[in-house]
């Protein structure tokens, strides 16, 4: 198991950094460091964003570790990530997902193996958008669903392309934040349902995007959107949250979203909770 | 299909004037300047005192003040903070540049300052979003401040 190998290398790599005393759990505005969003990479809660997972700044590095669940009508999705961000510059991220059956039985598992590089800008200090660009590989365990659905492959990688921008005092004195994300994808549901099938085999653009307002140093209040492929013709719909944040301190974070997630595989109405709980060193 | 992306094209649109909208919309529009608004001289004064003891108090930050004539720096921040917030002072200092060269503060450095002022700013009672509009106003001289 490659992945297990890696899994366990960054979890050396966070125990290293640890007893080096460079982590970074002391620095920028608290609240900035966002979640690990469910495939792992530093942004909202579905969305990856321009900014790294954690502290860190350009002299220093960052562990950050969440996990994560979305409880829906007739499915459940589990996520479990970790995420090493170094000098404010790269981030290597790693997902395991599980996606419980809750009507049929039985579970999909998938790995998700991610990096983002950071081109530009500072999210919060820079007048532009801080900008990065990003690269998720995700391999399904368990394959036979993707294929029976008619899925062309059961691994794929997405690339995307991210502009995030903090807004210190804009809404009556509060701080604002909006992330754009374009993505390269042919996943189908993320990928638990394979990638690609008879309605489209080629890479699509979409677009993914949440804005937030801080009512204070501890509690978010946002939106997020995020546009889906329909490549096996099962309706496959665009999901939307709308979430809550609490961030008692720079070390932990806890998040409560409602989730529209609309058709999955044909299910109607996935609509439920998610919650996460987001770690940072 | 095309309906489809037509229907997307739309919720995104939708989406962008919400947040633009959002964004201007609730900008403040008292004609107060925020000099006014934290409550002038004894306020921004209180702050600085604040700040003062924040960083004496803090050894890692303490010691970027060890040479520094603190009355003076007293007197230089009140003044910029005042300036800063639109009212009505004249900043007699250095450039921020020449004031901060050779120190070598770092992103970190500079990051911890922020938490100390902002505690400083907690400790004098000042509203959260009082605050950011402050901090907005401060931010514009990072890049005169690190890794100089």
């Amino acid at each position: 198991m490659p992945f297990k190998k890696l899994f366990n290398s960054l979890s050396l790599l966070s125990a290293l950094s640890i007893s080096a005393a460079v982590v970074a759990d002391e620095s920028k505005l608290i609240a900035t460091a966002g979640l690990s969003q469910i495939e792992g990479a530093g942004g909202g809660g579905i969305v990856p964003w321009a900014t790294l997972s954690g502290y860190d700044t350009q002299d220093q590095i960052s562990v950050s570790a969440a996990l994560s669940q979305v409880d829906l009508a007739d499915y459940r999705l589990n996520v479990q990530a970790v995420s090493a961000s170094f000098y404010d510059q790269i981030e290597v991220s790693l997902a395991h997902q599980r996606l419980d059956l809750k009507t049929l039985g039985g579970d999909i598992k998938m790995n998700i193996i991610g990096a983002k590089y950071k081109l530009y800008g500072d999210a919060v200090y820079s007048s532009l958008p801080q900008v990065s660009v990003g690269i998720q590989h995700k391999s399904l365990e368990d394959k036979a669903i993707a294929n029976a659905l008619g899925a062309n492959d059961t691994s794929g990688t997405d690339f995307y392309l991210a502009a995030t921008k903090v807004h210190l005092g804009a809404i009556a004195g509060y701080n604002a934040v909006w992330n754009i994300t374009a993505r390269a994808s042919k996943a189908n549901e993320l990928g638990l349902l394979g990638f690609g099938g008879q309605n489209n085999d080629s890479y699509e653009l979409m677009l993914e995007a949440s804005a937030g307002v801080l009512f204070s140093r501890h509690l978010a209040v946002g939106v997020e959107y995020r546009q889906k492929p329909n490549n096996l013709g099962l309706d496959e719909d665009d999901w939307m949250d709308f979430f809550v944040t609490y961030i008692p301190s720079n070390s932990l974070s806890l998040t409560a979203a409602y989730t529209k997630l609309g058709t999955i595989a044909g299910a109607k109405d996935q609509n439920g909770l998610y919650i996460s709980i987001n770690g940072h060193l | 299909m095309l309906t489809n992306q037509i229907k997307l094209t739309t919720k995104f649109i939708a989406i962008a004037i919400l947040s633009i909208g959002f964004l201007s919309a609730c900008k403040s529009t008292s004609s107060s300047t925020l000099y006014q608004d934290l409550g002038g001289e004894a306020k921004i004064e209180e702050i600085v005192d604040n700040f003062i003891n924040e960083i004496a108090f803090d050894e890692s930050t303490y010691a970027f003040f060890k040479d520094s004539n603190m009355q003076r720096f007293k007197e230089k921040l009140s003044q910029q903070l005042c300036v800063m917030a639109e009212g009505p002072c004249t900043y007699t200092g250095d450039s921020m540049e020449q004031v901060h060269s050779g120190m070598d503060i770092t992103e970190a450095d500079f990051n911890h300052g922020v938490d100390l002022f902002i505690s400083a700013m907690d400790k004098a009672n000042i509203p959260h979003n009082l605050q950011n509009r402050l901090l907005k106003e401060m931010a514009k001289t990072r890049g005169e401040i690190i890794y100089r």
